[in-house]
């Protein structure tokens, strides 16, 4: 059974009274162990869709279920502790230390105010060590680099114990160093850890290498999916752009213009 | 390591504010008007009475009520700033700032003119429930405005742009107080404008009660909200994923700050500046944004500085100075140095 999955999932958004539909018939589904990429060309509602799968949205229509349970049924709190949320929004946590900031993912499981037992804290540095920021665990987070920060908030949901990790382009601010790191760290953390992680990410020939699954959203806002061996070779991935001079090249695993 | 040397950091701030309070509730007892013996004070304090009467009346009727307000109102005006430039995400939110005070006294003006009353004088003379009602009068005037900036933010993004919608808001206000108080007496206006000074001094003993406990319910309750304040560090989307109502939750702040500010206001004027400054002071001694340990530092700085400027205000031979003359003093300065060298304070960052 899918860890998580959506049932003729429609989504879209609201202006005032009238609703715009982006997506819709979507049945997609998250196995446990897996790393998924979302693909798309701006515009193409990657956002969108990412905001409606960690609830921040509603839906327009259809289900989102978490292990087998319509996700509407689930609690907020109980939500929080299956699935885990990075996203792009800018955070005011600059006086809080790396310790601290991926505290906050303890949230879940804490009482009323907060306060993390011996093993909240050893989750912490568990946590924290699994991205690799070990050495800057005291440090304030006002004095990370973009890359250093995109660890700790990852960390912050790794702290979380949730199953699902869902990622709004998580590589976006980053240097090439550190999207490749990143990258990495999300494939092990599916691959040795079990999770079921989704990104959406414009990063291709890096998710072509590493994602186990493509969901790739076309220029005529259809949702294709499978695995990233099967999707390469088939024509999804010459149909992400508007622009028909833009084709997929599978040798090189990336986009190239055709008309020079 | 850092966690013992910033749990440290926390007990060194709190150990010297509590001193500081300590001094000033001293210094305040004992200067003022009227000169009274340093040992004398201490005993009547203690509970002996002196041979002179008029002490006994000044320390115990006077001085000893003025202390306790403004300490109160020192540390609820601070922690409402610091609910507010929390929920806002914004640094230089306050409650005189946005409005909320303004809000608060456009309530009581309401109420007092609705009542046949002059604004200066709701708390002295009228009645239990004519307090009342001026307290619900501040509080709805101070819950208006809260909503006003509840839905401006999520209209405009930009952290200015609510701030002008704030000073917009409190501009109204003023001006319906000022349309109100053409309908008053000249009397009322005198007093209005009195009451506009700040003053520390208008909760009687006997007031002293209810004022206590609803700015102590305020004051629990903000440090009841540590945990989803915290998580609102991280912004809406991830406070949300953390399990947090943040819908229910900016309703409940706003009902705190709305209750704190509307209770100073009612009874010692709209007070600058606290709210905004002191938030601050206490970040910059902790270096930390951590509301666990931010909201009792806070609490003691604003009751700190409060007593500061009451001393400022009363002691000494030059009669007594306006508290909203002296805010702006310790305030401005402290504002400034924020702005200036925001991009080297991490909570900016």
């Amino acid at each position: 059974m899918a860890i998580f999955e959506t049932q003729n999932l429609a989504v879209g958004y609201a202006h005032g009274k009238q609703t715009t539909t982006l997506l819709s018939g979507l049945n997609l589904s998250l196995e446990a162990g897996q790393l998924v990429a979302l693909l798309g060309q701006n515009g193409a509602g990657k956002s969108t869709l990412i905001r409606a799968l960690t609830f921040a949205t509603r839906p327009i229509e259809g289900k989102i279920m978490m292990r087998g349970v319509d996700a509407d049924t689930i609690s907020k709190a109980q939500r929080a502790r299956l699935l885990g949320l990075v996203s792009t929004e800018r955070i005011q946590a600059g006086a809080l230390t790396v310790t601290e900031l991926v505290g906050l993912g303890r949230q879940p499981y804490t009482g009323f105010l907060g306060r993390l037992s011996d093993d909240d804290h050893a989750i912490v540095a568990e946590s924290i060590a699994s991205v690799g920021m070990s050495h800057k665990a005291e440090s304030f987070v006002a004095n990370l680099s973009d890359g250093e920060r995109q660890k700790v908030m990852i960390a912050r949901a790794l702290a979380q114990h949730t199953p699902i990790i869902v990622l709004d382009e998580p590589t976006a601010f980053l240097d090439a160093a550190s999207r490749i790191e990143t990258m990495h760290l999300l494939a092990s953390l599916a691959h040795e850890q079990g999770k079921a992680i989704l990104l959406s990410t414009h990063d291709i020939s890096r998710s072509l290498l590493l994602c186990d699954q493509l969901w790739v959203i076309t220029r005529d806002r259809r949702v294709l999916t499978g695995p990233t061996a099967q999707m390469v070779h088939s024509e999804a991935m010459n149909e992400v752009f508007s622009n028909s001079s833009i084709t997929f090249n599978p040798t090189h695993c990336d986009y190239e213009s055709t008309e020079d | 390591m850092s966690n013992n040397s910033s749990s440290r950091r926390f007990s060194i701030t709190m150990a010297v504010l509590l001193a500081l309070l300590v001094a000033l509730v001293g210094a305040c007892l004992i200067f003022g008007s009227v000169d009274i013996d340093a040992q004398a004070v201490l005993s009547i304090v203690m509970g002996h009475d002196s041979d002179n009467e008029a002490w006994n009346i000044i320390v115990r009727q006077s001085r000893m009520p003025m202390i306790a307000t403004a300490a109160l109102a020192g540390a609820a005006l601070a922690i409402s700033g610091l609910l507010l430039q929390t929920t806002f995400n914004n640094p230089l939110a306050g409650p005189s700032i946005l409005g909320v005070s303004t809000g608060a006294g456009l309530g009581v003006a309401v109420v007092m003119l609705a009542m046949g009353g002059t604004i200066g004088k709701m708390m002295g003379d009228v009645a239990i429930g004519g307090y009342l009602a001026t307290l619900l009068g501040a509080f709805i005037g101070a819950g208006a405005v809260m909503l006003v900036l509840i839905i401006f933010s999520s209209i405009v993004k930009s952290s200015t742009m609510l701030l002008i919608i704030g000073m917009l808001v409190s501009y109204l206000a003023s001006s319906v107080v000022q349309l109100l108080n053409s309908l008053a007496t000249e009397q009322g206006i005198q007093s209005y404008v009195a009451w506009g000074f700040g003053n520390f001094s208008g909760v009687t003993a006997a007031q002293m009660p209810l004022y206590a406990s609803l700015i102590g319910v305020g004051l629990v309750g903000a440090v009841m909200m540590v945990k989803p304040l915290n998580a609102l560090l991280l912004g809406t989307r991830y406070a949300e994923n953390l399990g947090i109502n943040t819908h229910r939750t900016r309703i409940a702040l706003l009902a705190i700050t709305g209750l704190l500010t509307a209770v100073v206001t009612a009874y010692c004027g709209p007070i600058g500046f606290l709210g905004l400054v002191v938030p601050h002071i206490a970040r910059l001694m902790l270096a930390t944004s951590n509301h666990s340990r931010l909201i009792p530092v806070t609490m003691l700085a604003g009751a700190d500085i409060a007593l500061l400027c009451t001393l400022l205000s009363v002691g000494g031979d030059h009669g007594v100075i306006p508290i909203n003359a002296i805010t702006p003093i310790i305030g401005v300065p402290i504002i400034l140095y924020i702005i200036l060298n925001r991009r080297k304070i991490q909570y900016f960052n």
